[in-house]
């Protein structure tokens, strides 16, 4: 597929790092505001989607491979994993918050009652890994599927 | 082929008045049932999870297992995909 | 009784889909069926869990103890809609295999034998 016009590629160009940034800070604090790693990462692949339509796919062909995409996905997956067997380890359970109310990263207690962006304990960590996985999986979904349909129509 | 257009209508109407009459006949709207388990969350979320997200913290802790699954299903998905289309490429 | 409304959208809901699954014949809108069905049960789960006048299960910090809607019913909504995304994909995907191969999206043209 060839890229759209000129306007439509400069206000993606425009829109794609405010829609990047965004959704990142769904996933950032996805521990303390509505979102979280799915919703923040559904965000960030429309970004991506967004530039994949404006450019062609052609153009993101030759950024990206759906490969790495693949291996970034996985990444993700293995990192939430890996967290839910570290409870095992270091908490004694699966899923097992074990970095809450310690002195390690995102292991504050929460004062006043609400909680801030230095605690919540695994739960950034694993809404980065899901965001990750998301992000991934979803531009992937997206990519392939236009790759495969646009090939026919040539 | 119009009978089985006179099985689906009929079919569909059965699940039609059932529906609607089980959605008629529900408890109220806005008084959940089962209290226990959910108010417990409510209490404790801030405390043991250090998370203001309640949400976030059923998804990621509470009920991580449910997680797990659908992080499989996604990943199961994903890959199906790339399959379907990676064969069509070439 | 017409405090239900939000459980007749759900019934309501769940007929549309029903109706679009038993009547068309184009795939296509078939998983379009599928997807507004899905809504229907993603809205009861939510409707389970509301509270009258309640809030979102987000703590800030300076509201004394409102009452919140319940947060196991939201979270497994959660589960449900990325499920359905990734089933949605891989339908849609399957639905492009069968036009390829077919030439069409029309039930009743697919099986080659019996019609």
């Amino acid at each position: 597929m060839k890229g759209m016009s000129t306007i439509v590629k400069t206000i993606a160009n425009i829109g794609f790092p405010i829609i990047t940034i965004y959704g990142l800070y769904v996933i950032a604090h996805g521990h303390l505001t509505p979102g979280g790693g799915f919703q923040g990462g559904a965000i960030v692949a429309s970004g991506l989607a967004l530039l994949a339509v404006a450019h062609g796919t052609s153009w993101v062909e030759s950024k990206v491979k759906e490969h790495d995409l693949s291996m970034l996905e996985s990444l993700g997956a293995l990192g939430f994993i890996g967290l839910a067997f570290l409870g095992l380890l270091m908490g004694g359970a699966f899923f097992s918050n074990f970095l809450v109310d310690t002195s390690m990263l995102f292991g504050a207690i929460p004062v006043d009652g609400a909680a801030n962006i230095n605690t919540g304990g695994t739960l950034p960590l694993m809404n980065f890994a899901v965001g990750l996985k998301v992000i991934a999986g979803l531009f992937a979904i997206v990519l392939v599927m236009a790759i495969a349909t646009n090939k026919e129509e040539d | 082929m119009n009978q089985r257009n006179i099985l689906a209508a009929a079919f569909l109407t059965i699940v039609a008045v059932f529906l609607m009459f089980s959605a008629l006949f529900m408890h109220p709207f806005g008084e959940p049932t089962s209290q226990a388990m959910d108010q417990y969350i409510i209490d404790n979320t801030v405390g043991e999870t250090g998370a203001n997200n309640g949400v976030t913290s059923v998804v990621f802790d509470y009920r991580g297992f449910d997680t797990l699954g659908e992080a499989t299903v996604l990943f199961t998905a994903v890959a199906s995909v790339v399959m379907l289309f990676r064969r069509l490429k070439k | 009784m017409i405090a239900n409304i939000p459980y007749l959208t759900v019934a309501g809901l769940i007929i549309i889909g029903l109706y679009t699954l038993l009547f068309k014949k184009n795939l296509i809108k078939m998983v379009i069926g599928i997807t507004i069905l899905q809504s229907g049960v993603n809205l009861f789960l939510i409707t389970l869990g509301y509270r009258m006048g309640s809030v979102a299960p987000i703590f800030t910090g300076n509201a004394d103890n409102p009452v919140m809607s319940y947060p196991v019913p939201q979270a497994l909504t959660l589960t449900s809609i990325v499920i359905g995304v990734a089933v949605l994909a891989l339908m849609l995907s399957l639905v492009i295999h069968i036009y390829r191969h077919h030439g069409s999206l029309h039930v009743s043209k697919l099986g080659g034998d019996d019609q």
